[in-house]
């Protein structure tokens, strides 16, 4: 695994370029997992326990409708509005869906604020559970062996594998995801935003500054 | 169960390599997250027990076969299991036999509001809570055989009370058919220089959900 340290997702029969010959007609072009897959499905649809246009629906959804950018959004809301700021660390559930993002794995939300004495980061070293309504689906990494074992003995080791360096009398606060609560972190806000809008804070919002394992981005990153 | 899934704090699997923004590797993977969810909403089974199936796949599978993989084996493990499907079926993708009763079929139009809902596991119960914020507990020296949401290293360490969630589903009742059982949850801070020696000392901390069977008093 030395070569390949995400391995926990790495896989024999994969070919990345096999995806595309992915019609009916084309088996001999699919690998034997895609394979496996397709006959599950084919099976369970003739079953009636599910249906095509229903997974459709479902990949479409965490394709292209969910993802970090409803998370962005909450923390710069937060940023913005101090009132929102206040009513999300004491309620985060009701305070996200008031933004319209709610439901499944993020049921029970809770925000961990990053300040100038402390830096979260959140991980699930027991599966890979995750806030889905405001980062979507994991990325590999964060459902990989070596980021689920180090990070609660060595969360300053994995940081710097993510090339952040904190200073040193920061304090760091791991938050392991055991039950049906989902953990998002407000990163700290860049300095010198007190200009920007709404929009403009959000997109300075990365996906990781919100799992803790990078910050937000400094203002010279604003896209144009 | 004390299983390889139980990874926190072991140091043996090599640096974290980040990747790009990369969900899936291949289309496959899309199709096994989709179909997971949906034979999920036929209410068959609850998310705990495809947690415990997942832990439940030989050691080497489970560390090897990468992560939509252990989901595809632990489905169709769940669906010979319920009876939805046969084994032979499963090995020739045809329908011998004739459908098993669910209770529900999930639609296209539904999935949006399914999502949303969600599935909320907060519950009413008539105890109190024993412990309060600021109590200091003491993780239990439990072992079971089956699936629990008790992580191996804080197992008789010592912590503070974080904050009361309020009583949840307990997942290592519901994982194995013995109905819901909601048991208080807290969140509990334990001392990074406690779990890890003074060696490995930080001033930081690890915070970790436990159900209230998981704690003791400190003594």
């Amino acid at each position: 695994m030395a070569d390949k340290p995400t391995d926990l997702h790495s896989d024999h029969d994969h070919h990345r370029a096999h995806g595309h010959h992915d019609h009916d007609d084309d088996h001999s072009h699919l690998d034997p997992t895609a394979l496996r897959v397709r006959s599950l499905q084919s099976l369970l649809i003739d079953k009636g326990y599910i249906k095509q246009e229903a997974l459709n629906e479902l990949i479409d959804t965490y394709e292209n409708k969910v993802g970090p950018r409803n998370g962005a959004a909450v923390v710069a809301r937060a940023w913005a509005d101090p009132s929102y700021h206040q009513w999300l660390l004491e309620d985060a559930t009701a305070a996200i869906a008031s933004l319209d993002f709610s439901g499944r794995q993020g049921e029970h939300m809770v925000i961990v604020e990053n300040t100038p004495e402390i830096h979260n980061i959140v991980v699930c070293t027991l599966c890979s559970c995750y806030p889905w309504p405001v980062l979507g689906l994991p990325p590999a990494w964060y459902k990989s062996a070596p980021y689920r074992s180090r990070v609660v003995i060595d969360p300053v080791g994995v940081l710097s594998e993510f090339g952040v360096t904190l200073n040193k009398e920061k304090k760091v606060i791991v938050w392991d995801s055991t039950a049906e609560v989902r953990y998002l972190v407000l990163p700290e806000r860049p300095v010198n935003s007190e200009h920007l809008n709404e929009q403009q804070l959000a997109s300075l919002v990365t996906r990781n500054s919100m799992i803790g394992t990078g910050l937000a981005l400094p203002i010279e990153e604003l896209p144009a | 169960m004390n299983g390889v899934h139980d990874m926190g704090g072991l140091e043996c699997f090599g640096p974290v390599v980040p990747e790009p923004d990369e969900l899936f590797h291949d289309e496959w993977e899309k199709q096994v997250l989709a179909t997971t969810l949906a034979v999920g909403a036929t209410g068959t089974w609850n998310l705990d027990e495809s947690r415990f199936s997942r832990e439940a796949l030989p050691p080497d599978q489970y560390l090897s076969i990468g992560y939509y993989r252990i989901w595809l084996s632990a489905l169709e493990n769940l669906l010979v299991k319920h009876g939805l499907v046969n084994a032979e079926e499963l090995k020739s993708g045809q329908s011998l036999t004739p459908p098993a009763t669910i209770k529900n079929v999930l639609e296209a139009r539904d999935v949006t509001a399914k999502l949303r809902a969600g599935s909320p596991v907060d519950r009413e119960v008539p105890s109190k809570p024993c412990f309060a914020v600021g109590d200091l507990v003491r993780v239990v020296n439990r072992h079971t055989l089956t699936h629990t949401r008790l992580p191996a290293y804080i197992r008789n360490h010592s912590g503070v009370i974080h904050k009361i969630h309020g009583a949840h589903i307990f997942p290592d009742s519901h994982a194995i058919g013995e109905g819901e059982n909601p048991q208080w949850l807290y969140n509990v801070r334990f001392e990074a220089a406690d779990l890890w020696g003074d060696a490995r000392a930080t001033d930081g901390s690890v915070h970790v959900d436990c159900w209230e069977p998981y704690l003791s008093k400190k003594p």
